[in-house]
């Protein structure tokens, strides 16, 4: 199934193929992201790394960027 | 589950454990309400000038010592430093300004246009990065403006990651006795014109603090300095993000480990000279400060 993910940091949509029981961290491994890197919302809520996912869901995720 | 209350989950501690939003919040106010006990970074009384860029960390370090200021009985203010960065610096100072007035902090702000006649937009290229000039400056300028508006101490919004960066940085140079000067309050330099300094956020990870920043919903506008990708701290900080996923806690064992040892480095460099710039009057370890070594090769 397919999950609709924003990127902030590069400012894009993507949708991305997952499989039926996969969870953030997944995702993230399948965009090649560090979570040390990023906090991730889903439906507008942040998340930890283990909460499950389907094609419903509305992910975020948002760059840890430096300079404060 | 949050292993305090069992609400739902928004972060994992290095330890396994989960926290939900209530208790995450707490934990980092806690951490940094331990971190200035235990190193004494500010006493009752203190005038707390804070370093103030609208990023996510300084707005975090500065909406905390608002909150606790009151019950423990220390006065604070921001310092906003504008170094004329394009389509980035205008954009933070916005939301700098707005929360100070929203919370009555008193701002004083400092721009390099006004006070040094330069941007660092114009800086022209000396084969020196735009962060090593900007770091120069900004220390300079907050020092001299916290000074002037009779701060007691000078706070900063750097966490673990830049303080590990710095650590690493220092190593790979070969300018161990840059270390010297790290630590959460000043190390060794001591100058009459020098403010104490001091980091709040000091064992704090940029993560667990834009996890905060957006759980509190501190007017931020998440965005990153056009000059931070090509910086040597920004390659360090990337192998430091990779070790610390194969190994958590490395972040933290690099901190400890140099806490460890930071009273030999200072023993051993405290007797650096530190003398006064004889363009300018500020402190400057030689004689003329880096700030107006800067400022000359730029007119
Ligand atoms: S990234 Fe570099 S140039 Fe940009 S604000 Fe930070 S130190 Fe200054
Ligand atoms: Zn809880
Ligand atoms: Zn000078």
């Amino acid at each position: 199934m397919k999950i609709k993910v924003f990127i902030e940091r590069e400012n894009i949509k993507k949708d991305i193929e997952i499989k039926p029981d996969a969870r953030i961290i997944d995702l993230l491994k399948l965009l090649k992201i560090n979570p040390v890197t990023v906090i991730v919302s889903k439906n507008k809520k942040i998340v930890v790394e283990e909460t499950p996912i389907n094609s419903k869901d509305r992910i975020e995720i948002y760059s840890v960027v430096s300079g404060g | 589950m949050c292993k305090i209350c069992s609400e739902r989950p928004v972060y994992v501690g290095l330890d396994g454990k989960n926290y939900c939003k209530n208790c995450f919040m707490e934990y980092v106010e806690d951490k940094i309400f331990k971190t200035i006990s235990k190193y004494k970074l500010i006493e009752r009384g203190d005038k707390v000038a804070v370093g103030l860029s609208g990023g996510k960390d300084s707005m975090t370090c500065l909406y905390i010592l608002d909150k606790l200021s009151s019950k423990y009985k220390f006065d604070i203010f921001a310092i906003l430093i504008n170094e004329g960065i394009e389509n980035y610096r205008e954009i933070t100072a916005k939301d700098a300004k707005k929360f100070c007035k929203k919370n009555k902090i008193k701002l004083i702000e400092f721009s390099f246009d006004k006070n040094f006649h330069l941007t660092l937009d114009k800086i022209k290229d000396k084969g020196i990065s735009p962060c090593t000039n900007c770091g120069i400056l900004r220390r300079y300028a907050l020092n001299k403006a916290a000074r002037e508006n009779k701060a007691t101490k000078l706070a900063t919004g750097h966490n673990l990651d830049d303080e590990a960066q710095s650590l690493l940085m220092n190593e790979f140079k070969g300018n161990v006795s840059f270390s010297a000067k790290l630590g959460p309050r000043t190390g060794v330099l001591m100058h009459s014109k020098f403010i104490p300094r001091i980091k709040p956020l000091y064992f704090l990870t940029e993560k667990e603090i834009l996890v905060y920043s957006k759980l509190r919903d501190l007017p931020i506008t998440y965005i990153e300095c056009p000059n931070s990708h090509d910086s040597f701290r920004n390659e360090i900080g990337k192998v430091l993000n990779e070790l610390e996923v194969k190994y958590p806690g490395t972040k933290h064992s690099i901190i400890s480990s140099f806490l460890n040892i930071l009273p030999d480095l200072q023993n051993k460099y405290q007797h650096t000279k530190i003398g006064t710039c004889s363009i300018c009057g500020e402190p400057a370890a030689k004689d003329i400060c880096r700030a107006c070594e800067i400022l000359e090769l730029n007119t």
